[in-house]
């Protein structure tokens, strides 16, 4: 160890000791992956963060950095928030992961909470939500919506968290339409309104008339709109395109959450914790069913939600085959959330490849 | 009445000034946007030049920084350079990126977990070749069917992103990364890490490779016969023709030398920064570094500076953000402002004003 290092360490500390100073009144950061405007993702991660604000007033002040690259940019823009003395900093997007963990190794006074990531420590709590339950409704209503028997399905990264949602919307389709066959387009973003646009009017080429999204923007339903076909609210409820095209939507409600984890920072006792909450929680919710669904198939999928809220039905409940005909979960059987969180493979009737 | 009248010879003392007058140009135009957005305009420039070199809680962090996001715009800016100044365009640096960090990353992880100290050079080697093969299908194109060497090596950075992809995906994905894309964390591989050199120091081989191709540039350029040559033929094509140039192997070279530094760029981020292989492991450093080399005039001591300016932007904007609110397409905004701004007041190096009374007045 040199003397710069030995300064610059000191220096560090100070920082960090400021930080712990200025306790009267904790600071909450968000790291955004996409511009708060992007009116799904992190447009719903802003709005949770808004309502901290409303929720707690002038007891927080809150603060944000958006579109922010996911590797070397994120590490920097962390270790920022730590040295301006953040309580509490919450990273939105998966690839934040590695850089969450590095950082929160150099500030262990400050709290870290990741966003759908795996990897946890001393003060990083990580959270996300079973957006399956949504995608299993949302599926149900595709099928029923099919005139073509061809629904499509934009994908962004082949993560288990997309492929659950593949597979949720694909099975529970299928219930509601057993002649639906699913392509499946992988655009690898989260965010970017042109590529989202050219897979939509990809899939509308090959004869698909309802399109499920794992992306962030507005743009397959802005081309549903033009071109006809129906699709979804993807991570906020997207209503100025209902009642058609948009039938209806996942939203992901993020409010208590970070609500509850800032009150643990103001009353002293945040742990890290795993949270995965699903519709019964709250943290998903799905959007109205507008009248372009006809009554029948709108009572289905009501019924389809409130016993995923129940806990009467899981959306991966056997029997179920993998897509090589191989069994996955026998009749009865439910999916461990083990499975589930690592899942990489398709089940059966999906046509493609999990890319790799 | 104003009126423009064409310099015999660009002016040496305009050259000089106008990156200056568009920094201070940039300031002011920025600071009317900042002040319609709400922001106390002072503040917010202050932020954005002054805090990441100078304010007692970050300027530790952040100077550092500052080397280590200016390093591969440095060193792939100062490659364009030499292909700008000959009038032959390497648009793919971005492309060229990828590829050195995948050959450079794909032969560290081949010997995973070997603790050999020739990994590391192997892997420099394998980037800058990576850079550099890149690089030649736009040359080879040029060199054997004329193609344009602009769209090809743009269109090749989009291939490269694919293979990226693909990468992360598939051949170089970490085998105990639970399924997750994304390549094994250089980290975790001391062996083949890019590391800092000095603790805290920002000051990692990428920033040391800038250096050096600096320093090697600006003596090719004013000391060898080569460089002569480069600055020849984007003056006079034809003259260059006269003087014994063979333009293949000038285009060949200059496409090489920047693919290869471009490689480099993307090899020494992998490795150290960023850590590993993932599918958008890019951020645009091959596309900005055409910026940084303009802003740079194409000289290797004005692109060390202007490289250091852009990283400043870059982390000041974070700041910004962060203390005062400001939106990042703000920030962007900024920024384009000063290459605009760097464009418009180029005028002045290459014309005179003149104020004359109009006639009949």
């Amino acid at each position: 160890m040199n003397i710069k290092s030995i300064l610059t360490g000191a220096v560090v500390a100070l920082g960090v000791a400021g930080a712990a100073f200025a306790q009267d009144k904790p600071k909450i950061g968000f790291v955004y992956v996409g511009p708060i405007g992007d009116g799904g993702w992190t447009y719903h991660h802003n709005e949770g963060r808004l309502a901290v604000e409303e929720h707690f007033g002038d007891a927080v002040e809150t603060t944000f950095i958006e579109s922010v690259p996911e590797g070397a940019d994120a590490e920097r823009v962390l270790t920022q928030m730590a040295l301006s003395g953040h309580d509490l900093i919450f990273t939105t997007s998966f690839g934040y992961m590695d850089p969450t963990i590095n950082v929160a190794a150099k500030f262990p006074n400050v709290k870290f909470e990741h966003a759908t990531g795996y990897k946890t420590a001393d003060n990083v709590s990580i959270y996300s939500a079973r957006f399956y339950e949504g995608r299993a409704v949302t599926g149900l209503l595709a099928g029923h919506m099919t005139k073509a028997n061809k629904i499509g399905y934009i994908a962004s990264f082949p993560i288990p968290e997309v492929i659950r949602g593949i597979n949720a919307s694909f099975i529970h389709a299928k219930k509601a339409n057993p002649d639906v066959e699913m392509s499946v387009v992988w655009v690898y973003t989260w965010f970017d309104p042109a590529k989202e646009g050219d897979a939509t009017q990809a899939l509308l080429d090959q004869g698909v008339d309802v399109i499920l999204a794992h992306t962030d923007s507005t743009a397959p339903l802005t081309i549903l709109e033009a071109a006809g076909g129906y699709g979804f609210g993807q991570a906020a409820d997207m209503e100025q395109f209902a009642p058609a095209p948009r039938v209806s939507s996942i939203i992901d409600n993020w409010a208590p959450y970070y609500i509850e984890r800032t009150q643990a920072i103001l009353d002293g006792n945040w742990t890290s914790v795993s949270t995965w909450n699903g519709i019964a929680s709250g943290m998903v919710e799905i959007g109205e069913i507008s009248d372009a669904v006809p009554a029948a198939a709108k009572a289905e999928a009501e019924a389809l939600r409130d016993a995923i809220i129940s806990g009467e039905y899981h959306p991966f409940t056997g029997p179920l085959n993998k897509q090589d005909g191989s069994v996955w979960l026998a009749d009865g059987e439910v999916a461990d959330d083990g499975t589930l969180a690592g899942m990489g493979f398709y089940v059966e009737g999906i046509s493609g490849n999990v890319p790799n | 009445m104003l009126r423009l009248e064409k310099r015999p010879s660009p002016s040496k003392m305009w050259t000089a000034l106008t990156p200056i007058l568009a920094v201070i140009l940039t300031m002011i135009a920025g600071g009317v946007l900042f002040w319609i957005l709400g922001k106390d305009p002072v503040e917010a420039i202050r932020t954005i030049f002054w805090d990441p070199l100078f304010h007692e809680d970050f300027a530790a962090y952040s100077r550092p920084q500052l080397l280590v996001k200016a390093g591969p715009l440095i060193l792939i800016a100062v490659g364009l350079s030499l292909g700008f100044r000959a009038g032959i365009w390497n648009i793919g640096a971005e492309g060229q990126y990828i590829i050195g960090a995948i050959c450079g990353a794909a032969v560290g992880l081949a010997f995973y977990p070997s603790e050999s100290f020739l990994i590391f050079p192997a892997m420099v080697i394998a980037g800058a070749l990576g850079g550099w093969a890149w690089a030649m299908i736009p040359g080879i194109l040029r060199t054997r069917f004329n193609t344009n060497e602009i769209l090809v090596s743009l269109l090749l950075v989009y291939v490269a992103e694919q293979l990226l992809a693909s990468m992360s995906l598939g051949l170089l994905r970490n085998p105990e990364g639970r399924g997750f894309p994304g390549s094994r964390n250089f980290r975790d591989f001391p062996a083949a890490h890019n590391g800092e050199i000095f603790a805290n120091t920002g000051m990692h081989w990428g920033v040391v490779a800038a250096f050096i191709a600096v320093i090697f540039v600006y003596i090719l350029l004013s000391r060898h016969i080569l460089g002569f040559q480069i600055r020849v033929a984007g003056q006079s094509p034809k003259a260059a023709r006269f003087a014994g140039v063979n333009p293949n192997r000038l285009i060949l070279f200059c496409l090489g030398t920047s693919g290869a530094l471009a490689g480099l760029a993307g090899l020494f981020e992998v490795s150290g920064p960023a850590g590993q292989i993932s599918i958008d492991f890019n951020s645009g450093y091959g596309f900005t570094a055409i910026i940084v080399a303009f802003l740079g005039r194409l000289n290797p001591i004005g692109i060390l500076l202007a490289g250091l300016l852009m990283a400043l932007t870059y982390i000041g904007g974070e700041l910004a953000q962060l203390m005062l609110g400001l939106p990042s397409a703000a920030i962007q905004a900024f920024q384009g402002m000063l290459l605009f701004f760097l464009l418009a007041v180029d005028v002045l190096s290459n014309y005179r004003i003149k104020f004359s009374r109009s006639e009949g007045a």
